[in-house]
């Protein structure tokens, strides 16, 4: 670990400092695109798990999280900033990893940054119309700048799409086109009953046969990250709830955790044991969900009724505790909002027999359908390479062979006190995706078995005294929700509300994922690769 | 045979009185339109009650209720959708091909009113009875086609357009191999008449007459005719999951009622066409030398064991339906010409080997 | 003679909560009497409309699965023939606004809206749609779906439960039971 940094300390310049066990490299903006190519290139940096666009007041900053796949727990970051200008530049680094095309779109939409030698610099939430960049704490927010558009954005097929490129040691400003003259293009979306939320693809077609797919996001983009700026700590919880609502509960318990780790509050022991286990029933609710939805983009719609009627028993034990069913609201910073419920492990307990016996069902009736094999075997394979280098964390990454279990690699809570496997499947297709989701549900299971009886007693909550304020700093706590690796990034200036807040949706990868492997499949595939993936809209668009 | 109520004597009667009363000419034409509207009302009263069925169904199979709140056990909701689409707004489409678009679901719809009409309801109630009309019924439900390439054409739209040539693709395929295992019966049969089909089952239905090759041809038709009718793990024209609603997506109120009240006819023309070439129609069990047993069947009214039959065959659909996911484009194909196709062609060969022999 | 009759056979009229304001309309209605012919047809149409609604298939967030949960086998929405969903705009009755509207959403649900036949009728489900819930001071939120288009109900919750989904569709019911059919199309539904 000391080697790489000392090493590009001394090769690029760089100021290196220490966070929390995490080194951090503070590097110039003509530094950034070659100390990078080098970690990757002699150190194996092959992931790229965030980039988080900053502003610092007078500057604007970019935070890159890298990661090694060989060697993924320990964290690296560089910074790099530029000044504050009407062009505001920094050389791109999306011919490194392939995750870095969306999370740089990302920066530019929000904080106005251009990345040189970009192939592809759209907004990528906002329209294309809007003015100003959101997250920039000099950002205008008058409604009447940007009112409510009456007319669809004008989205040609024939659309342009800008970059730079340096040659000669000159800025060069482009465009090419997104498709080809004669192509025929189909809109997927944004209201479409098979992009799970509002999902906008264009897809290039050759009769039934996909040639490329063009994302279109922010059909749900609510601004979370800048309402974040606004709210005290325990008000932000409310809003991490509703990015994935499906992993809402783990999502929660990131934020939490981040806060307890920059407060130094200790948690009791009882709050982690049921946080633990509303995660894994969470997990569970979701990954039913995700298969359901995946059968149902197959054509079968009774699959998805079966996995709904399974996940009802799941929310009937959230509801019974927490109060509310989809938003359990449960985890609050310190511990959980309230004591479980005189029935929880009773009903729990019931619950994990059903659980496996509709396992059972749910294999017989639909992994083993001729059809259903037909259909997912063989189609859509995503390389081991592809996934780290696209940054498709979760189940989409495990199925490719690439092991990225957070609960494995950095166990939080609970997870390195009882046994449970990370489910890896070496193939990488489209089969792997669904049934891999399907075995997870069975590790949850066996998670939670391992717990309910070990809840300990004692306090549920060590409330934090006053209003929570975090010292100031900067704090990251990665967690895995049903979908990949969902992380937290805070700055904070020592106030009761953050400077900025960060969340890494694990779904915004995904995307690219399916972008790299639809091509080459048919209309049907895609819709099914779209569903294998298992993404939550909401949670890209945030 | 003989003790089998036959509906004859009622359409005879009302003939006989029409003549009396208008003379030879007015009498035709009375009964023209009189057994008009009966076709109409009966198909649409049909088409109603499958729909109910359907959702009952599925309901069952998806450990649901389904609809039970409109007349006792939600027996009129069909009626009240009717009613609904009724009223609904006929939306004119900007830039698109205004006749071909009013016109595809009626084509689609008289193609099946057509078909519809060719089925030997009873013993005795037959509308269309000629010397071809196996060859008839292939014709005219294959009209249906046309209607839905117009649709999805004329809709100036992306997704109706897939719709519309995948439908085509589909329809022209699995007609062939629905041809060929009816060929299979009409080569044991060796007639063409729908009714001396009917009737040549007295002894025993087909399925079972014709050994192992018409059970063969009877898996064949109910998996050909399945994708006939456009319904899962066939129902790719309208993949609601890729296409949105396939090629009916840009119609509305009762031009989109005929598109769906012909998808549930179609089911019941295949299910009943399944019921007339090979369980016999209208026709009670009869087993050669089980004399009383085959009395016994006869007591039962001809049009139950119609209705039977065919609601047999529409279970068995319905059932396929709502448990199987959907087949990709390439699959459909492939299952058709190198699947479905080469066994019929073979299965053709076979039956005429056993009837010569 | 008495038509417009607000009781439907799903729940008890006692039940429902804010029966006044129906029957306030219904005494309007009924003030300068109705023809009991057009009356007649009037109500037996409506028994039709009302029993019969079919929702777009529109989701944008949480509320969508709170939805997918009305249509599953728990709480089956199927019960009061509600299960038709269809995915085009053009076949649908109403449209259940399920989660927050985004200014780039905006124009989008407007254009569905306007591609809906007639009669339509339009559904806020949850805080996000009725108001901006919790995202209401972003600056890419719309302030409740009605700035857009005219809503007929609002069913409250973040996310509402699924028998409040279904508590609101059943108020729909009732509102379009109670509607002047021959007025149609371009009256504004009910009395404001």
């Amino acid at each position: 670990m000391k080697e790489p940094i000392e090493k590009i300390a001394e090769l690029y310049n760089a100021e290196t400092t220490e966070n929390g066990g995490r080194y951090e490299l503070t590097l110039a903006k003509e530094n950034i695109h070659d100390a990078a190519a080098y970690l990757k290139r002699e150190y194996g940096y092959d992931f790229l798990l965030e980039m988080v666009g900053m502003d610092y007041g007078d500057t604007l900053g970019v935070i890159y999280y890298l990661s090694q796949s060989t060697n993924p727990a320990p964290l690296l970051v560089l910074k790099t900033s530029t000044e504050k200008s009407d062009y505001p530049e920094l050389y791109s680094v999306c011919d490194l990893w392939d995750s870095a095309e969306f999370y740089e779109r990302e920066v530019y939409d929000f904080f106005g940054i251009m990345f040189i030698n970009h192939p592809d610099m759209r907004r990528i939430f906002l329209r294309s119309d809007w003015n100003g960049y959101p997250l920039r704490k000099d950002y205008d927010a008058n409604p009447e700048l940007n009112p409510i558009p009456h007319r669809n954005e004008f989205l040609v097929d024939m659309e342009r799409v800008p970059s730079i490129t340096m040659s000669m040691g000159k800025e060069i400003e482009t465009t090419r086109s997104l498709f080809d003259h004669d192509e025929y293009i189909v809109n997927f979306g944004p209201q479409h009953p098979a992009m799970h939320g509002v999902l906008h693809l264009r897809v290039s077609l050759d009769g039934e046969v996909v040639k490329s797919v063009d994302p279109n996001f922010g059909y749900i983009h609510r601004g979370v990250e800048k309402l974040c700026e606004r709210y005290t700590y325990p008000q932000i919880l409310h809003l991490t709830d509703r990015l994935d609502y499906l992993s809402g509960t783990i999502n929660r318990h990131a934020f939490c955790l981040c806060c307890e780790k920059a407060l130094g509050l200790e948690v009791p022991e009882r709050a982690v044991y049921i946080r633990t286990i509303f995660d894994e029933l969470t997990r569970i609710a979701s990954h039913l969900l995700g298969w359901g939805s995946m059968c149902m983009d197959m054509g079968s719609i009774t699959a998805f009724i079966y996995g709904m009627r399974d996940r009802e028993k799941i929310m009937d034990i959230f509801e019974e505790t927490a109060g509310g069913r989809l938003m359990a609201n449960y985890s609050v910073i310190g511990g959980v909002a309230n004591d479980i419920h005189p029935n929880f492990v009773k009903r729990v307990k019931e619950f994990i027999p059903y659980m496996r016996k509709m396992m059972k069902e749910h294999h017989l009736f639909f992994t083993g359908n001729p059809i259903a094999r037909g259909r997912m075997d063989g189609i859509g394979y995503l390389s081991k390479e592809k996934a780290i280098s696209i940054g498709a964390t979760g189940p989409g990454g495990r199925a490719s062979g690439w092991r990225n279990d957070i609960r494995k690699i950095e166990p939080y809570a609970v997870y390195d006190k009882v046994d449970f496997e990370e489910v890896i499947r070496a193939d990488g297709l489209t089969f792997d995706r669904y049934v891999i989701r399907l075995d997870e549900i069975e590790q949850s299971l066996r998670i939670i078995e391992q717990l309910i009886d070990r809840i300990p007693e004692g306090a549920f909550l060590n409330k934090p005294k006053g209003v929570v304020k975090l010292p100031a700093g900067e704090y990251f706590q990665r967690v895995e929700n049903a979908r990949g690796q969902f992380c937290v990034h805070i700055t904070s200036k020592g106030d009761a509300k953050p400077y900025r807040v960060k969340f890494r949706s694990p779904c915004l990868t995904l995307v690219s994922a399916l972008k790299e492997v639809a091509p080459t499949h048919k209309i049907a595939d895609l819709i099914m690769l779209g569903a294998s993936f298992d993404y939550v809209i909401p949670c890209i668009d945030r | 045979m003989q003790q089998m109520i036959s509906l004859q004597d009622l359409t005879l009667w009302i003939d006989e009185f029409l003549r009396n009363l208008f003379g030879g000419t007015w009498a035709l034409l009375i009964e023209f339109v009189l057994i008009g509207l009966a076709l109409l009302v009966a198909y649409a009263v049909l088409a109603l009650f499958l729909i109910y069925a359907e959702r009952k169904i599925c309901a069952f199979f998806q450990c649901r209720i389904g609809p039970n709140r409109v007349g006792i056990w939600g027996i009129f909701q069909s009626t009240a959708d009717m009613i609904k689409i009724l009223l609904k707004e006929l939306i004119r489409i900007n830039r698109a091909d205004h006749f071909l678009f009013r016109i595809a679901s009626f084509i689609v719809i008289i193609g099946s009113i057509c078909t519809f009409a060719a089925l030997p309801f009873a013993k005795g109630i037959q509308v269309l009875d000629f010397n071809i009309g196996v060859f008839y019924i292939l014709a005219i439900s294959s009209l249906g086609v046309v209607g839905i390439l117009m649709a999805g054409w004329s809709s100036n739209s992306k997704y109706t357009m897939i719709g519309a040539m995948r439908s085509g693709a589909q329809l022209l395929s699995y007609e062939l191999s629905c041809g060929l295992s009816l060929l299979a019966v009409v080569v044991l049969a060796g007639t063409m008449q729908v009714s001396q089909i009917v009737e040549q089952q007295s002894d025993l239905w087909f399925i079972f007459k014709g050994h192992i090759p018409a059970c063969i041809a009877f898996v064949t038709y109910l998996i050909a005719g399945h994708a006939e009718t456009n319904r899962g793990p066939f129902d790719l024209p309208e993949a609601e999951s890729e296409l949105t609603a396939g090629y009916h997506t840009e119609y509305s109120g009762i031009q989109f009622g005929f598109f769906y009240l012909a998808e549930y006819l179609n089911m019941f023309i295949i299910a009943a066409i399944a019921a007339t070439m090979f369980l016999g129609g209208w026709m009670p069990l009869h087993i050669p030398g089980w004399e009383s047993f085959n009395k016994v069947m006869d007591y039962i009214p001809s049009f139950v064991w119609f209705f039977g039959k065919t609601g047999f065959c529409i279970f068995l659909a319905l059932w396929v339906r709502w448990s199987f996911p959907r087949l990709r484009i390439d699959q459909l194909l492939n299952l058709e010409w190198k699947i479905l196709m080469p066994i019929c062609l073979i299965n053709l060969l076979l039956m005429s080997v056993a009837v010569i022999f | 003679m008495e038509v417009k009759d607000i009781r439907i056979p799903n729940m008890k009229y006692e039940d429902f909560k804010d029966n006044e304001y129906l029957e306030e309309y219904v005494d309007e209605l009924r003030k300068n009497g109705v023809n009991i012919f057009v009356g007649k047809i009037n109500d037996f149409l409506n028994w039709g409309r009302s029993n019969s609604v079919w929702p777009l298939t529109f989701a944008t967030s949480c509320c969508g699965i709170e939805f997918m949960c009305v249509g599953a086998a728990h709480t089956d929405f199927a019960r009061f023939g509600w299960e038709v969903t269809r995915n085009s705009p053009r076949q649908a009755d109403v449209v259940f606004v399920c989660g927050t509207i985004v200014h780039k959403m905006a124009p989008v649900l407007k254009r569905l809206y306007e591609q809906m036949a007639e009669p339509k009728y339009v559904m806020a489900i949850g805080s996000c749609a009725i108001s901006g819930g919790p995202f209401k001071n972003s600056y890419h939120v719309v302030k409740g779906v009605q700035e857009i288009i005219p809503v007929d109900v609002f069913i409250p919750g973040c996310p509402p439960r699924p028998d409040a989904i279904l508590y609101g569709m059943m108020q729909l019911s009732r509102k379009i039971k109670v509607q002047n059919f021959f007025k149609l199309p371009g009256q504004p539904e009910i009395a404001e």
